[in-house]
């Protein structure tokens, strides 16, 4: 039996065990997907609902976007990125610890479906999955592809698979990748300022301003969002592009310091914009100035939420 | 057409810089007239949204000037600001907006000098980047267009 079948069976179990005890009113986690390479999510209230469960390559959303303002004790199915978004839930008291069981699953990064089409752009009917390559079939063709050909890039860039922070874990504990470098915006940093303006217009041109990649974001809570906001109205409702350069920039900031790049915000984008390379600058932005990584403690502070009076800040003249 | 007047908006603690405008006023200390002054209860108020809704109304620069560090009204208003203003400032230059549009500065009530001097300094950076005509909306309905 692959390590797959492993943590889904364990899923299974933990997850009837944990509904049956009264330590949870609901499991939320994956079901298979109703089309290939989607996991959906999927919410066990009964024993007999937990065989639905599931864990694979293709759960790529972010469960923890269930918590905030859900009533009752809560079993979560969470990977190494989610089980952070969790605790930051908890840190920033949208959801209480002790109503909070996280079911943490080792993760060794999950399948982005842009790369797989981009290798076999015929219509995809079945995906199948072992440890380390999935199996896609459509009409006359099957195709085996090794998983680390076709991961997320958030995936790769990945620096807690294996949860920091969990109730139990559902499988062993997989090895760590090297420290993240961001070597990925190294070529967008050296650009002139003008090409990076060029290059940040032009990766938003086709957003559609659905806002579904903030509804996916367990970051974003706001009873009313600065985009819903109309006295004042911050932003127009029609697709100016300046407005829509408003919103990533703002809805950057405003995760700055809290994001886990899950890559939710990316998944749930119905036009493939990577709306994470705003999260990437101010991420590596956060790490320079404070070194701080969310959802590692507890008790930890988001580092908008403090200050040093000896904060660096030599452009402040 | 008239030579390029750049049009910069400025957000003001109510505190510090708001009095050393009006110290540098009273003392009749000459400096240009080309910003419009959005007075603050504290840099701390400061939302980033303000600075982008000015650049996508037209402004050609930004300043935003409050108390030094440890002289806050209230208490630590801009040491939190301090920190929202290290990552805008970072992530507005790596989008590509010239750091030459968007200043910060500490100025308390009493240096009017300092205030004459950082005004003429910023509208001359901001003047030496001409319009801007890249970080707007194309389509200015209420800007300072119609208000200068």
């Amino acid at each position: 039996m692959g390590n797959l079948e492993t943590i889904t069976q364990k899923i299974r179990d933990k997850a009837k065990n944990l509904l049956s005890s009264g330590q949870a009113e609901v499991v939320i986690g994956y079901r298979q997907g109703t089309i290939p390479l989607v996991a959906a999510p999927f919410f066990a209230r009964k024993a007999e609902d937990c065989d639905k469960l599931v864990w694979s390559s293709f759960a790529r959303l972010n469960l923890a976007n269930y918590l905030p303002s859900r009533k009752g004790k809560v079993a979560l199915v969470a990977k190494g990125c989610d089980a952070r978004s969790a605790v930051g839930q908890v840190t920033e008291n949208q959801f209480p610890r002790e109503n909070l069981y996280i079911l943490g699953v080792p993760c060794s990064g999950l399948v982005d479906p842009a790369l797989v089409a981009a290798k076999e752009p015929r219509p995809i009917r079945e995906a199948k999955e072992t440890d380390d390559a999935i199996t896609i079939s459509g009409q006359d063709f099957s195709l085996d592809i090794k998983k680390e050909e076709v991961l997320r890039r958030n995936c790769r860039t990945c620096s807690h698979r294996t949860p920091t922070l969990s109730d139990e874990l559902t499988g062993p504990e997989v090895p760590s990748l090297q420290p993240d470098d961001f070597s990925d915006i190294k070529d967008l940093l050296a650009k002139t300022p003008a090409e990076r303006l060029v290059y940040f217009k032009d990766l938003i041109k086709d957003c559609l301003r659905c806002y579904a990649c903030r509804n996916a974001c367990p970051l974003c809570y706001c009873p009313i969002c600065f985009v819903d906001e109309t006295r004042p109205q911050w932003l127009g409702k029609s697709n100016d592009p300046m407005d829509t350069l408003t919103f990533h920039l703002l809805r950057g900031l405003h995760c700055a310091g809290r994001c886990t790049a899950c890559g939710a915000c990316e998944t749930a984008c119905p036009v493939n914009i990577k709306v994470r390379e705003f999260n990437r600058v101010l991420d590596r932005s956060v790490q320079e100035n404070w070194s701080y990584e969310p959802g590692l403690a507890w008790e930890q502070k988001p580092p908008l939420t403090v200050y040093q009076p000896n904060d660096p800040a030599e452009f402040i003249k | 057409m008239s030579e390029f007047e750049p049009k910069v908006v400025a957000f003001f603690c109510n505190w510090c810089t708001y009095g050393a405008a009006d110290l540098a006023g009273v003392s009749r200390l000459e400096y240009p007239p080309n910003f419009r002054v959005v007075r603050l209860p504290c840099t701390g108020r400061l939302n980033p949204k303000f600075i982008l809704e000015a650049f996508k109304r037209g402004a050609d620069g930004v300043w935003i000037s409050g108390c030094h560090p440890g002289d806050c009204h209230y208490i630590a208003g801009n040491y939190h600001a301090r920190r929202k203003f290290i990552l805008l400032h970072a992530l507005l230059e790596t989008i590509g907006v010239d750091p030459n549009r968007l200043r910060f500065s500490w100025i308390s009530s009493a240096e009017a000098n300092k205030f004459q001097a950082m005004a003429k300094d910023v509208v001359e950076s901001v003047r030496a980047c001409g319009p801007n005509l890249t970080f707007r909306k194309d389509d200015l309905q209420l800007g300072l267009a119609e208000v200068a």
